[in-house]
C-alpha cells in the first residue's frame, strides 16, 4: 500500500505532459488566472468608463454617432435649472440620509452589542431590509405613502387623531423629498449597523475595564473609547455609504420617478431620463460624468477627514 | 466577557451609574424598548407587503369597515392573477438564470484572480488587488449609459446574456477581496508540503486551497446571487422586451399600468420576488454576516 502511494507521484514527476508543465510555469499561470477577472473588468468597466467620458463631449443620440462638441453639454447643464435641482437634491439626499443612517445604525449596533436572548435571530432579522431587492421594498414604501390609503395617515388620523387630513407624502416637493430620504435610511440602517457591530466586537473589553476603574461614565466610555476605536471602520463604511447614496437610482425611480414636477430628481435618475428614456446619450453621459467630482470629493473628505482624526487621537494619547 | 460583568459590582462604590445600568428597568428602557422600535420599523414594510398580497380588493380600499392591520377574508386571487395571467413565472426564470450565470462566472474569475494575487506572489500583485478593489468604487449609475452602447455594439441588447456578462463588474471586485481574505487564512505550509510532494499548482488549487476555502466560496456565492437578483439599473437599461425582463424591473414596468394601481398584485409580486433571496438568506445567515463584515474589514 505504502509503495503504491509513494510511486505514483514520483512517476508523475518524471514524465509530466507538456500541458501540465505549461500550467506549472508561473508567469503563464499568473496570466491565465488573472485573465478572466481583468478581462471582464477591462471590457465592461474600464472601457465603458472611458467611453462615458468621451460620450459626454459628443452629441451622440440613440441610433446616431455623435461628433465631438467640446464642453457644449456641460455648458448647457450649467444653465439648466433641472440639473442644478438634481445637484441640490443629490447633495441634500446624501447628507441627510447618511447622517440618519449612521446615527440610527450606530445606535442599533450599540444595542445589538449587548447581551440578551435570541441575539443571533435578531441580528438576522435586522439585516432583512438590506437583503430584499430595493425596488420591491420601494414598492412597499410607495404603497405606504399612498395619498388615500396610506397606513401612516390612517394611524395618525383615525387611530391617534393627531391630524384631521391625510398626509400627501408624494404630492408636493418637500414631503416627497423627505419621504424618499426616510425610505433610504430604512434600507441603509442594517448595513451600517451590522458592519459597525463587527467593529464594536473587535474592541478589547479590557479598555472598558480600565476606564471603569478610573471612574468613567458610560457616556465617557463611549466618547473616549468606543468612538475613537471605531473611526477606521466608520471611515470605510461611510465612504461606501456616501458613494452609493449619492449615485442612488432605484428608490427614486421606483417611488417618484423624479416627480412631482422634477423636484426629486437625483443626478442618476436625471441621467437615465435624458440618456436612455430621452435618447440623448451625450447629454445623459455628461450628467453621469458630472457626478464624478462630487464622488471624488466626498470620498476624500470622508476617508481623510475621519482618518486624520484617528491620527490626532493617536497623538493625543500620551 | 464574565470579567466585564463582574467589574461594575466591584467598583460600584466609586461609579454608581455602572450599577444602575444593570438594573432591570433601566435595561428595559435603554435596550429592549429601542430595539423593539427598530425591529418594528424595519419589519413593518414586509408585514404590510405580505398582508396586502392576501387581502381582497374590497378590504384594501376600505379602512372604515375593516381593520387595515388584519385580513378578515384572506384570498389567493392576487397570487393567482400573478402566476397565471402575467408572465411572472417567465420573469422569475430569467432572473434565476441571470443570477446563477453571473454568480458562476464571477466565482470562477474571482477565485482564480484571488489565488494569483494571494498565493502566486508576483511583483505588482498588490497593485492588481488595489485596482480590482477600486473597481468596486465605480457605481453603476455612472456606467449604465456607455455600457448600453457597448451592449448594443456587441449585439447583446435585450438579451439576458448582456446581464450575465455585465453583472460581474460589481461582483468580481467584491468576491475577489472576500476570497483574498479567505486564502490568507489558509496556512501556506500546506501548499509547500504539496509542492514538495510534487503536486502542480493547479492540483494544489483544486485539492488543497479550494476545499479549505469552501466557506469563503459559499459566502461569495450567496452574496453574488443576492446582488445579481436585486440589480436594477442595468436590467432596466439593457432589456426592452417584456418577456426578457428580470423580476424587479418587470414588476415596476409591466405591472404598474394606468392610473389605478393594482396594489394587491404589485405587493404579491414584490413578496414573491423577495422570497427566493429571503429563503436563501435564512439558510445562510452566518455566511452573509461574515462576508459583509469580512469585506468591510479587508
Amino acid at each position: 500500500m505504502s509503495v503504491t502511494t509513494l510511486s505514483s507521484p514520483a512517476l508523475a514527476l518524471r514524465q509530466p505532459s507538456w500541458l501540465v508543465r505549461l500550467f506549472d510555469y508561473r508567469p503563464f499561470l499568473i496570466v491565465m488566472c488573472l485573465a478572466p477577472a481583468l478581462g471582464l473588468l477591462a471590457v465592461f468597466l474600464t472601457y465603458p468608463l472611458g467611453l462615458g467620458i468621451w460620450l459626454a463631449f459628443t452629441d451622440t443620440t440613440i441610433g446616431r454617432r455623435g461628433v465631438y462638441v467640446g464642453l457644449e453639454n456641460f455648458q448647457y447643464l450649467l444653465t439648466d435649472p433641472l440639473w442644478w435641482g438634481a445637484v441640490f437634491y443629490s447633495v441634500f439626499y446624501t447628507a441627510v440620509a447618511t447622517f440618519g443612517k449612521f446615527a440610527l445604525g450606530f445606535w442599533l449596533a450599540l444595542l445589538l452589542n449587548n447581551h440578551f436572548p435570541f441575539k443571533s435571530v435578531l441580528r438576522a432579522i435586522v439585516l432583512l431590509p438590506w437583503i430584499v431587492p430595493t425596488v420591491l421594498s420601494a414598492l412597499a414604501f410607495w404603497w405606504i405613502y399612498d395619498p388615500q390609503f396610506s397606513i401612516i395617515s390612517y394611524l395618525l388620523v383615525d387611530v391617534l387623531h393627531w391630524r384631521t387630513t391625510n398626509i400627501d407624502f408624494l404630492g408636493s416637493a418637500w414631503p416627497a423629498r423627505f419621504s424618499l430620504i426616510a425610505a433610504n435610511i430604512w434600507r441603509g440602517i442594517p448595513f451600517v449597523a451590522i458592519s459597525l457591530l463587527a467593529g464594536l466586537q473587535t474592541i478589547s473589553p479590557s479598555l472598558y475595564e480600565a476606564a471603569m476603574l478610573d471612574g468613567a461614565s458610560s457616556w465617557q466610555r463611549f466618547r473616549y473609547i468606543t468612538f475613537p476605536m471605531m473611526m477606521p471602520i466608520l471611515a470605510i463604511v461611510m465612504t461606501f455609504s456616501i458613494i452609493f447614496t449619492f449615485t442612488d437610482f432605484q428608490l427614486v425611480y421606483a417611488i417618484t420617478r423624479g416627480g412631482p414636477v422634477n423636484s426629486t430628481h437625483l443626478l442618476a435618475t436625471l441621467a437615465f431620463q435624458r440618456g436612455i428614456a430621452g435618447g440623448e446619450l451625450g447629454e445623459g453621459a455628461a450628467i453621469a460624468v458630472s457626478m464624478i467630482p462630487f464622488l471624488v470629493f466626498a470620498t476624500l473628505f470622508s476617508y481623510f477627514g475621519l482618518a486624520r482624526r484617528k491620527w490626532q487621537q493617536g497623538e493625543g494619547n500620551d | 466577557m464574565t470579567e466585564t460583568v463582574a467589574q461594575p459590582t466591584a467598583v460600584a462604590n466609586t461609579a454608581p451609574d455602572t450599577m444602575a445600568w444593570d438594573s432591570g428597568l433601566r435595561r428595559l428602557m435603554m435596550i429592549y424598548l429601542p430595539l423593539g422600535c427598530f425591529v418594528l420599523i424595519l419589519l413593518f414594510p414586509f408585514y404590510w407587503m405580505a398582508i396586502t398580497s392576501f387581502k381582497p380588493n374590497a378590504e384594501l380600499m376600505n379602512y372604515k369597515d375593516h381593520n387595515p392591520f388584519w385580513i378578515s377574508s384572506p384570498t389567493l386571487a392576487h397570487i393567482k392573477h400573478l402566476l397565471f395571467e402575467t408572465a411572472y413565472p417567465r420573469w422569475l426564470k430569467t432572473t434565476m438564470l441571470v443570477a446563477i450565470g453571473s454568480t458562476t462566472l464571477s466565482l470562477i474569475a474571482s477565485t482564480l484572480a484571488a489565488y494569483a494575487i494571494e498565493r502566486l506572489r508576483f511583483r505588482g500583485g498588490p497593485y492588481v488587488g488595489l485596482g480590482i478593489y477600486l473597481a468596486y468604487l465605480v457605481p453603476p449609475s455612472i456606467l449604465f449609459i456607455p455600457l448600453a452602447t457597448v451592449v448594443v455594439q456587441f449585439g447583446l441588447f435585450d438579451s439576458p446574456m448582456a446581464l450575465i456578462l455585465v453583472y460581474p463588474t460589481f461582483l468580481v471586485p467584491f468576491c475577489t477581496w472576500l476570497l483574498i481574505g479567505y486564502f490568507k487564512s489558509i496556512p501556506y505550509e500546506l501548499e509547500e508540503c504539496a509542492l514538495v510532494d510534487g503536486a502542480t499548482r493547479l492540483q494544489i488549487l483544486r485539492r488543497i486551497t479550494l476545499p479549505l476555502a469552501v466557506p469563503g466560496l459559499i459566502s461569495a456565492g450567496i452574496f453574488s446571487f443576492t446582488l445579481s437578483w436585486n440589480e436594477f439599473i442595468y436590467a432596466l437599461a439593457f432589456i426592452q422586451s417584456g418577456a426578457n425582463k428580470t423580476v424587479p424591473v418587470a414588476i415596476l414596468t409591466e405591472l404598474v399600468t394606468g392610473d389605478v394601481y393594482q396594489w394587491g398584485a404589485l405587493m404579491a409580486g414584490s413578496l414573491l420576488g423577495s422570497l427566493p433571496v429571503a429563503i436563501f438568506y435564512s439558510l445562510f445567515v452566518d455566511y452573509y454576516v461574515s462576508s459583509l463584515t469580512g469585506a468591510v474589514k479587508e
